[in-house]
């Protein structure tokens, strides 16, 4: 009974930090939804932990505990390995961004050059023309 | 102008403010009529001021993007200012501008020419892991362009419009990538690469790594780049 509480608790907290966290909009829908989803299989799984001892018996698991513990390692490999991916292409993203970036700045500033060289030249042939 | 080709240099820089003015200098003095590009790899000393004082034009990147990201933007400045020919040159000083017309002057036949060490001009050698793994890449990269390829890491080489045009498009910025990946990607799509044996100088600032330590991971990593490079798409 003890143990099912604290998993059980463990779990509702888990969803309001997720909920909470999409009312405040920092967490995109896309992640959102994955750890919602996941947590309407633990939840259940938390207050009645035997639920898949039957599965765990047909694929030759001793018990519906050690199996969820190997599909949640799996899972959160498959979440790390998807982060990474999304890392990369952020990375990409950003580098694109830099050069972009990088490119109009030396633009501008090769412009700005070429204005205060006219400008200059411009108020020399002034002061020549006042002169004569 | 070179041979009648518009031809851009293209310099990543990071933190080179000692060499980098001498190094534009002696480009400009060496080849009139050339434009040097520095590209700024988000340097924290005063590279990007020494190198337009010196009558270059720079390109600062915001933060570091590693040689790889620097290059990439130097080959999209060339393309974009509809440049003929791209040559790129180490901010150190060990590529001598001297030699420049002659790689030039092989980009009508060839899509990309590099400036190698170890091909009978100049004294340059290396020894233990970092040899093996110097020889490793260039038996491979040599089978793969139909070539001979001695010195496949070198960062003194000449791009036509062909190349420019891939290189602004697709340059990893990852380890080693700007110069091992670029040559597999670049020999497996069918880009015509040659050699020209030049004589590297010392570098007018800074130090060669000469660690073994540091010679045996840079042979593993070699290992690494090289079959990643062969089994991507």
């Amino acid at each position: 009974m003890k143990l099912t509480l604290v998993t059980g608790l463990t779990g509702l907290i888990l969803l309001a930090t997720i909920v909470e966290l999409l009312r405040r909009r920092q967490l995109r829908e896309k992640y959102g939804m994955l750890w919602l989803g996941l947590l309407f299989v633990v939840i259940p799984l938390s207050l009645f932990p035997r639920l898949l001892d039957g599965v765990a018996d047909l694929l030759g698991v001793a018990s519906g505990v050690s199996l969820v513990l190997f599909l949640g390692i799996v899972f959160l490999l498959l979440v790390c390995i998807h982060l990474s991916w999304e890392v990369s292409a952020l990375e990409e993203e950003t580098r694109t961004l830099a050069e972009d970036f990088a490119l109009l700045r030396a633009e501008v500033e090769a412009e700005r050059a070429e204005r205060a060289e006219w400008t200059r030249r411009l108020d020399r042939t002034e002061m020549v023309s006042h002169d004569g | 102008m070179v041979n009648g080709k518009r031809l851009l240099i293209i310099i990543p820089a990071l933190n080179e403010a000692a060499s980098i003015g001498d190094v534009v200098g002696e480009i400009r003095g060496e080849l009139p009529g050339v434009d040097v590009l520095v590209v700024d790899d988000g340097s924290t000393d005063h590279t990007a001021a020494v190198a337009a004082a010196a009558g270059a034009r720079v390109a600062r990147l915001p933060y570091n993007l590693g040689v790889g990201g620097a290059m990439r933007l130097g080959y999209r400045y060339a393309h974009d200012h509809d440049y003929d020919v791209a040559v790129q040159v180490d901010a150190d000083g060990q590529h001598d501008p001297r030699y420049v017309p002659k790689l030039v002057d092989l980009l009508d036949d060839y899509d990309l020419v590099i400036g190698a060490r170890f091909a009978g001009e100049g004294e340059y050698t290396v020894r233990g892991p970092r040899r093996w793994a110097m020889g490793m890449l260039s038996l491979v990269l040599s089978g793969l362009a139909g070539t001979t390829l001695t010195d496949t890491t070198s960062g003194f080489r000449a791009a036509n419009r062909r190349m420019i045009e891939m290189f602004a498009r697709w340059y990893p910025a990852e380890y080693l990538g700007d110069t091992v990946e670029t040559l597999v990607h670049a020999a497996r799509r069918g880009y015509r690469i040659q050699q020209v044996p030049v004589a590297m100088r010392r570098r007018m600032a800074g130090t060669p790594s000469h660690s073994p330590a540091r010679a045996m991971i840079y042979l593993g990593r070699a290992v690494a780049v090289l079959t990643l490079a062969l089994i991507r798409r």
